[in-house]
């Protein structure tokens, strides 16, 4: 039943958003730390677990693809609830702050990805080696 | 008349808010495809409609919550608020795959303390170069810098003066509505074409909302990446900002 995709995403989001406020007491601070992301990643180890075990229905899935597609019509009505004017009558302060917190940040996006993506890329040169040397093997 | 169908828009206002946002969309995608042959694309072209509805709603009503305040608008609220948005984002995991997500543990990471700290260096600087000397309202707009609740929650922490607090939420307001517009432009440009790049991305710009959207209009499959690390960056953001970059700063402008 689509409701159960419903219900296995609500359940997420509450579980996650619980522990991100336990997260946010045990280090001290006035804020939920993480607990949209913990939701997230319980919900794709639960949608492959019950997958893998032929739990989750097509139909089930359903509830949960709805929402899914349902996010980019939430991020334009978010994005139109907006402080706009606060952001605009922050003054040069806030604005160029805000611009040039953007712009370094933009800057530093490729050379962190590369850190990343060169481990990776080596890890996975040395597994396809490796696989294929096993295959030789036998 | 006009009031009676005032009411009827009142009464179902989250149902308004469907009916509003799709036909925003609807003409968003028109504009695309017709104005910027898909160039820009169709979302890209509806949130920054949304942005200047809010604007519209922010300067008639003079509230804070743009279009919203209107109240026959005021479902728009409900869809775009945070219970909604959470649930939607949560949802888009599921199509991710989780493979991608572990590999990009580390530079995820390492992005989440590189985009606290940079965006309050670079907030620290700016606020220094317009003439602020105190150390609490240097971290203060510092903190803003990092997201518009980082701002407002260390603002009260070391008691800045509620100017400085505003100051530092318009500062995030600022970079989230940047990264909402300017996300699919540059896009292209520092590589962000691929999960891991969007997991970088999230842990560097922080901003939910920014980050959310700019992904949306640039890719949706990059979405719960980018989500993902971007929800732990206020939480480490209100960590860091009122002790250890508090106190960095102090010692540096006394």
């Amino acid at each position: 039943m689509v409701i159960y995709g419903v219900t296995l995403l609500a359940i997420c989001l509450l579980v996650g958003t619980f522990l991100g406020e336990v997260l946010g007491v045990i280090v001290g601070v006035d804020a939920n730390v993480g607990g949209v992301g913990i939701a997230m990643l319980m919900l794709v180890l639960l949608v492959d677990y019950l997958k893998k075990n032929g739990k989750l229905t097509v139909k089930s899935q359903e509830g949960v693809a709805f929402w899914s597609a349902m996010y980019i019509p939430i991020v334009i009505a978010m994005a139109a609830k907006q402080n706009v004017v606060a952001a605009i009558d922050g003054g040069p302060v806030a604005i160029l702050a805000g611009v040039a917190v953007v712009g370094v940040s933009w800057a530093m996006v490729p050379l962190l990805s590369k850190i990343g993506k060169d481990k990776t890329e080596d890890f996975e040169q040395e597994m396809i080696g490796g696989e294929a040397n096993v295959r030789d093997a036998k | 008349m006009f009031e009676m169908l005032s009411n009827v828009f009142v009464e179902n206002g989250l149902i308004v808010s469907f009916a509003v946002i799709g036909v925003t969309m609807y003409i968003s995608y028109l504009i695309s495809a017709k104005l910027t042959k898909g160039k820009f694309h169709g979302s890209a072209v509806a949130i920054i409609i949304g942005l200047f509805l809010a604007y519209i709603g922010g300067v008639s009503t003079g509230g804070e919550k743009g279009l919203s305040d209107i109240g026959i608008f005021a479902g728009i609220g409900i869809m775009g608020g945070g219970m909604l948005r959470d649930f939607a984002i949560v949802a888009t995991a599921f199509g991710a795959d989780f493979n991608e997500m572990k590999k990009a543990g580390l530079p995820g990471i390492i992005s989440l303390f590189f985009g606290v700290i940079v965006s309050f260096v670079v907030g620290v600087s700016i606020a220094f170069a317009f003439g602020y000397t105190d150390a609490v309202s240097l971290t203060t707009i510092g903190a803003g810098a990092a997201t518009y609740i980082v701002g407002p929650v260390t603002g009260s922490a070391l008691g800045a003066s509620s100017a400085v607090i505003t100051l530092s939420i318009a500062a995030g307001l600022v970079k989230s509505i940047l990264t909402m517009i300017g996300t699919p432009f540059i896009a292209k440009y520092i590589g962000l074409n691929n999960p891991r790049s969007a997991i970088v991305y999230g842990g560097l710009m922080g901003t939910t909302s920014g980050v959310a959207g700019g992904l949306a209009a640039t890719d949706p499959k990059l979405v719960p990446y980018g989500a993902m690390t971007a929800t732990f960056y206020t939480g480490l953001g209100c960590l860091l900002a009122p002790s250890v970059l508090f106190l960095i700063t102090r010692a540096v402008f006394g």
